[in-house]
């Protein structure tokens, strides 16, 4: 069991990485997109190892079903040509593997000063008291978030029912819509900002009389 | 990933019956499983196509296929299988090689994928996941990039037009399909498609569908939504043959052209599973009487329970497949509609409707229970239903189910 998941957490690792290296080797947009695609399914799949099946679903629909598909719609929206190539000015390469080797140096930087071994070990046992002054560790001290199973809980605590095996032993339990409402009525909030932002950045091309304007559809 | 149900039992079975090591007996189980989801993502595929060439021709006043495989053309879509193989390979020179190769993989693994989450009956599902519907829709949604690679990729002004169309189409009806298929999950309380499945036993009243007048409505939005979402008719504007040649396929051929027709059946097959599944009772028979037998006969296990299973993997497919041939029937009925107005269709009518039935089906348990003080009109209560399922999936999870839990009493008895 432990030696699949090593080899596949290796598979995506490394599919990560080559997907990520492809984005910057390749010099068509399409392509490049294309490697993204690659890059976040494999980090998708390094979440779903991880026992993160929400996270890596949700990457899945964000990142991979609805972020790329629009970057790729852009493209071609505005493309001037079928294959659009991009160059680069030196000085563009100079300041793009400055920022990356900076950020790299820091990201290896807080690799290598972790203390890895208390990190397994807090891991292993779960994080107690001994570990003071730790405020981010402490955090993950609670035995729900070790036991990891939280999405169900989170899902039921919002449409309202409880999460234990007890309810609906009583009449009348079960009708409560827990925190949708509130939720659905934010969620709607933003849909409207949404629309109204849409609705401001579009050009106005003709002034049109209010009845024009309800027949004509939006073809843009 | 949280390996449950089916796959746990297999690779057990391995493990104990042939000795083999807990590696092998998970890498056999998996062959196992990928065996069985690709047996049932090529074969509805192969006989939804013959069905649609028979309902067209009906429909068209033609016979339709009459010749290979005896009276009625049984095996027209294998010859046709077989004629696409036979094709040669061909990409146009202004292709990008590699992506106008890649594209019909994309499309393909990720209709395929989505099968490993559709239970066909009760725990026969290769990944029972608590998110199994989320992940399935989130999976699903990929097949739209391996079209727009398709279209882009492959140099041509048709295949462009085609992809551009499909992007906006896709990403436009995303959203009242997602929201269509929040609703029954609000009136069933779980993403688990098995318990979801589970907790619609019973009676004809205990279907989603006919939990509350929202869920009645949001099933025919869903089925306009999934209908949009595999770029079927009336909203087939990727292709559009009278006006884009074939849109983005214009350049394949051979097999990379049948790749996208079976992701395209499959999918079909795949949102209707979804429908049965949350709206029309899994597999269930929803005969009063009939159904809560079944239930009580399967838990005992062995040979009975086995065959219940196969009866309600039955009841499931044709449900499904009831469901792949109003496809068929809107297609050859319905013209296609403009781009423009596909767009208003979802964004002026559908996502506004969507989001008045969301909000009604919060507030429908809420104005019961203040109103009658329960919060179903016919089935079993909300809460009592999801206890029941609940129960069951904590009871077969475990090996040996706590005896101190109570019966429940509401088991079956719905309808109060």
């Amino acid at each position: 069991m432990t030696g699949i998941e090593n080899q596949l957490f290796w598979l995506f690792a490394g599919l990560t990485c080559a997907g990520a290296i492809g984005v910057v080797i390749s010099r068509n947009i399409v392509r490049m997109a294309f490697c993204l695609i690659v890059s976040l399914g494999s980090t998708a799949g390094l979440f779903f190892l991880l026992e993160a099946d929400f996270v890596g679903a949700t990457q899945l629909l964000v990142y991979v079903g609805g972020t790329l598909v629009l970057l790729i719609f852009g493209v071609m929206l505005t493309g001037s040509g079928p294959f659009r190539q991009l160059k680069m000015s030196p000085s563009e390469t100079i300041l793009g593997v400055a920022v990356g080797g900076l950020f790299l140096a820091v990201v290896a930087f807080t690799v290598i000063t972790v203390d890895w071994d208390r990190v397994t070990r807090a891991a292993t046992r779960g994080l107690s008291a001994q570990d003071q002054g730790r405020p981010v560790g402490a955090a993950a001290s609670d035995a729900n978030e070790q036991e990891g199973d939280t999405a169900r809980a989170i899902g039921l605590r919002l449409v309202g029912l409880p999460a234990d095996h007890h309810i609906g032993n009583r009449k009348g339990q079960g009708g409560d819509t827990g925190y949708l409402l509130p939720f659905e009525i934010v969620s709607v909030h933003l849909l409207v900002v949404l629309i109204g932002a849409a609705y401001l950045a579009r050009a106005k091309r003709r002034v049109e009389t209010p009845t024009e304007a309800v027949t004509d559809g939006d073809t843009e | 990933m949280n390996f449950s149900l089916a796959d746990a039992s297999i690779s057990s079975y391995f493990e104990d019956s042939w000795g083999s090591s807990p590696e092998w007996a998970l890498l056999a189980a998996a062959v196992v499983h990928l065996v069985l989801v690709a047996g049932f993502f090529g074969l509805p595929a192969g006989v939804f196509i013959w069905t649609e060439r028979k309902v067209s021709g009906r429909i068209q006043d033609r016979l339709g296929p009459t010749r290979v495989g005896g009276r009625f053309g049984w095996l027209q879509s294998l010859a046709d299988g077989i004629k696409l193989i036979q094709k040669e390979d061909l990409a146009p020179k202004d292709a990008d090689q590699v992506l106008f190769t890649m594209a019909p993989y994309v499309v393909v693994v990720s209709s395929l994928a989505a099968f490993i989450f559709l239970p066909f009956s009760d725990g026969w599902i290769a990944v029972s996941l608590d998110i199994g519907l989320y992940l399935m829709l989130a999976v699903m949604s990929l097949e739209v990039i391996g079209v727009i690679l398709a279209g882009y990729s492959s140099g041509s002004k048709w295949s462009l037009f085609g992809a551009m169309r499909e992007a906006a189409q896709m990403i436009s009806y995303e959203i009242p399909m997602a929201i269509c298929v929040v609703i029954p999950i609000i009136a069933a309380g779980s993403l688990n498609l098995n318990e979801i499945g589970g907790m619609q036993s019973g009676h004809l009243g205990n279907w989603l569908i006919f939990n509350d007048p929202f869920t009645f409505l949001a099933f025919f939005v869903y089925f306009v939504c999934a209908t949009a979402s595999c770029k079927r008719a009336p909203f087939d504007l990727a292709e559009a043959e009278s006006e884009l040649v074939a849109g983005f396929l214009t350049e394949y051929s051979g097999f990379r052209w049948s790749f996208f027709f079976l992701a395209e059946y499959a999918s079909m097959f795949a949102v209707s599973g979804i429908a049965a599944l949350l709206f029309l009772g899994g597999w269930h028979t929803g005969i009063p009487g009939l159904d809560g037998s079944l239930v009580d006969l399967r838990e005992t296990g062995g040979i009975p329970g086995y065959l219940i299973n196969v009866l309600g993997f039955l009841v499931f497919l044709v449900k499904s497949s009831l469901l792949v041939c109003v496809q068929i029937w809107v297609r050859w009925t319905l013209p296609r509609l403009r781009i423009d107005q596909v767009m208003m269709t979802c964004l002026k009518y559908l996502v506004p409707i969507t989001c008045f039935l969301f909000l009604g089906s919060i507030l429908w348990p809420l104005a019961l229970s203040a109103t009658l003080e329960r919060t179903t009109l016919f089935g079993e209560a909300r809460g009592d239903r999801a206890a029941r399922v609940f129960r069951q999936e904590a009871d077969r999870s475990e090996p040996t189910p706590p005896t101190e839990t109570p019966a429940p009493d509401s088991a079956g008895g719905g309808g109060e």
